[in-house]
């Protein structure tokens, strides 16, 4: 019952972080039907430009306290990210919104390996031990353990959705971006600036996967320059899961997708008599995928795209 | 004489000098182009299932794995290390000859191909490409991890030893002397998938003009009217993954003889995705256009990997060989596609589904 507990724990938080990511790939692809391959290296370059600004001020700012570091590296991580997406979306992406539909996949994939090898370049390709920033006593709850670390992810990502439903659903931005997404010729015939919207998407995707991104490098305590694969591929797997271009299907998508993985991961060995064991974690978020597309083309909440080809 | 003649004549000659000028430099170079070869295969066999069909398939790579493992497994003294039982029944060792690998290989990837194709038949585009992609990654972890609790992939290791090829009492892995020349073994290899491949290209043009071929362009173009007119969508889409799939068994046998080893590492999705990109980057569905892309991309990098020396000393290190060319590579997907959307070189008629509907 504890494994079970702190499973669902380690779900939650996991998820949740996905949820984060997954929200920046499900508002671009509504809106422009791209997988953005790259927005996985823009988690990367969150977390080590936070991992150089704790370094810095772990050496000049002592007299900081950690969850300032935390949050100041973070305020700098997201902006810096932002830039950069606008700045990918700008090169990589806009001369090309009516070309044929893989050159943009292509130029996302070479994105996501550009900017791979710039990080190569600027942070070497080693791996960056993440400081503990805060406090590592545990928390427990009926037998099962919780760190700061992952109170604060869960924290961070519930405000961060508060804010994406208002931002959405109750703001103009948001309803340009709806409009945009439903069509963009016709949202610019009724005063909506297209380019502007899908810019703005961008550094709000940004944002969101830079935030994330810190909170991956805290949680693991580690940084490196392709730890933004894994994490982007999965969490575009939450978003088909939950619906693509759908907010909520997203973050639900997110969760579920988390939940599955650290309770598929904590039981495989158990399940199989041993044969397979927590190495193959990573085949869970694939199978879902695989059956959820089998049975729902469309995703959980999905309903828009079902048929585009 | 006829110009047609005349003009293969003369690629006939130059592929069969292009090695023998290449060995003049190195073995290595001769490797590169072997390797090249290779990928223009490969290429055109997932030109199949993208160019001609319009399935976007992300996970192409797993069936050169499933060649290469099949092949590996089937010639190496692996099996009969891990399993008492096998040693008995082989006490010579199991070294399958490449005559029944090669049909092996290739029924064993198209069966996965189109066990791969049924689940998915009903998805399109992008939803196809990450169903794919996962399906490629579920694979690698398979071998990744298959060395536990029975040693079948050997896990990360990977698979050593593997039997050269030998064919028609010549062992591929010996240099051999023709008339004074000698002819190293890559040499040996480049002749054999220059074979390999003139029979692909032979068989996609083929392909590509028959009943089947212009079927799959159909779906491409609007799989309702295809539909609506007789075509069986779904056989015709199972018969592209499995064709594509064929191919990628092929092309995994022939690397696995030519590496003599085989591990997960070559399997990657980063993999998968540079074959991608040589059929896009090269011209969706133009066979020559993939051609180029494939020459491209895999040879471009291992000829930078020579002249980034001098530049890494510029740098002080901080941009090597690796870095430099992945780095080059990346923009050159990038600048390709901003300059010239549907590929360097397009095909001229095909393609309108290319262009967004709406």
């Amino acid at each position: 019952m504890e494994i079970l507990l702190q499973q669902i724990i380690n779900g939650l938080v996991l998820g949740s972080m996905y949820a984060l990511i997954a929200l920046g790939y499900t508002m671009v692809y509504g809106i422009i039907q791209l997988i953005n391959f790259a927005h996985g290296e823009v988690l990367m370059f969150g977390a080590l430009i936070s991992w150089t600004c704790v370094g810095y001020m772990q050496e000049h700012m002592t007299y900081l306290p950690g969850w300032a570091m935390l949050l100041i590296s973070m305020l700098i991580a997201c902006v810096l990210a932002a830039v950069l997406n606008f700045c990918v979306e700008k090169v990589a992406y806009k001369r090309l919104r009516n070309s044929p539909r893989l050159a943009p996949l292509i130029t996302a994939i070479g994105m996501s390996l550009f900017l791979q090898t710039v990080a190569m370049m600027i942070w070497k390709p080693t791996y960056k031990p993440y400081p503990a920033l805060l406090p590592v006593d545990p928390y427990f709850i009926g037998g099962a353990v919780i760190t700061p670390t992952q109170i604060l992810i869960l924290s961070i990502t519930v405000v961060s959705l508060a804010l994406m439903v208002y931002v959405v659903g109750y703001t103009r931005l948001g309803r340009a971006m709806r409009a945009t997404a439903e069509s963009p010729s016709v949202a610019s015939l009724m005063g909506v600036k297209p380019d502007m919207v899908i810019s703005a998407t961008f550094v709000i995707g940004a944002i969101l996967a830079a935030i994330a991104g810190v909170m991956w490098a805290a949680n693991y305590g580690t940084a490196f320059h392709t730890m933004g694969f894994l994490p982007g591929l999965k969490a575009f797997t939450a978003a088909v899961f939950g619906g693509i271009g759908n907010l909520a299907g997203a973050v639900i998508g997110g969760v579920l997708l988390g939940l599955i993985e650290a309770i598929g991961s904590g039981y495989i060995g158990d399940l199989t008599g041993g044969v397979l064991g927590s190495q193959y974690t990573d085949i869970f978020a694939f199978i879902v995928l695989i059956i959820i597309l089998t049975l729902r083309p469309s995703g959980l909440l999905g309903e828009r795209v079902a048929d585009r080809a | 004489m006829d110009k047609k003649v005349i003009k293969y004549l003369a690629w006939g000659i130059g592929l069969l000098v292009l090695p023998l000028i290449l060995q003049q430099f190195g073995n290595a170079w001769v490797r590169i182009a072997d390797l090249t070869l290779l990928y223009i295969m490969l290429a055109l066999g997932l030109n199949i299932v993208v160019g001609y069909a319009g399935l976007l398939d992300l996970g192409y790579v797993a069936f050169y794995a499933v060649g290469a493992f099949g092949y590996a497994l089937l010639a190496s003294p692996h099996l009969t290390e891990n399993f008492p039982a096998i040693a008995a029944m082989f006490p010579q060792g199991l070294h399958i000859s490449i005559w029944w690998a090669m049909p092996l290989a290739l029924l064993l990837a198209a069966v996965t191909g189109v066990i791969l194709g049924i689940p998915v038949l009903k998805l399109r585009g992008d939803y196809l490409a990450i169903v794919t992609l996962g399906f490629g990654e579920i694979i690698r972890i398979f071998m990744n991890n298959l060395d536990q609790p029975l040693n079948i992939t050997n896990g990360p290791k990977g698979i050593a030893n593997v039997d050269p090829v030998h064919m028609f009492g010549v062992d591929f892995s010996k240099p051999h002397n023709l008339f004074g020349l000698e002819i190293p073994s890559v040499t040996l290899y480049f002749y054999l998938i220059v074979v390999l491949m003139l029979l692909t290209v032979f068989i996609c043009y083929r392909l590509q003009d028959s009943r089947i071929g212009r079927g799959w362009m159909a779906i491409r173009e609007d799989e309702v009217a295809a539909k609506a007119m007789g075509i069986n969508t779904r056989n015709m889409k199972l018969l592209a993954f499995g064709m594509g799939a064929s191919f990628g068994g092929v092309c995994g046998v022939m690397f696995g003889a030519f590496q003599g080893f085989v591990s997960p590492e070559s399997f990657s999705l980063m993999e998968s995705i540079m074959i991608v990109s040589m059929v896009v980057l090269g011209g969706l569905g133009h066979i020559p256009g993939v051609i180029l892309g494939a020459i491209l991309l895999a040879a471009l990098p291992e000829v930078l990997r020579y002249v980034a020396g001098p530049l890494q000393e510029l740098t002080g290190g901080r941009l090597d060989a690796a870095i430099l060319r992945q780095l080059l590579i990346a923009s050159a997907m990038i600048v390709v596609m901003l300059l010239r959307p549907r590929g360097i070189w397009p095909s001229p008629e095909h393609g309108k589904s290319l262009v967004r509907k709406s």
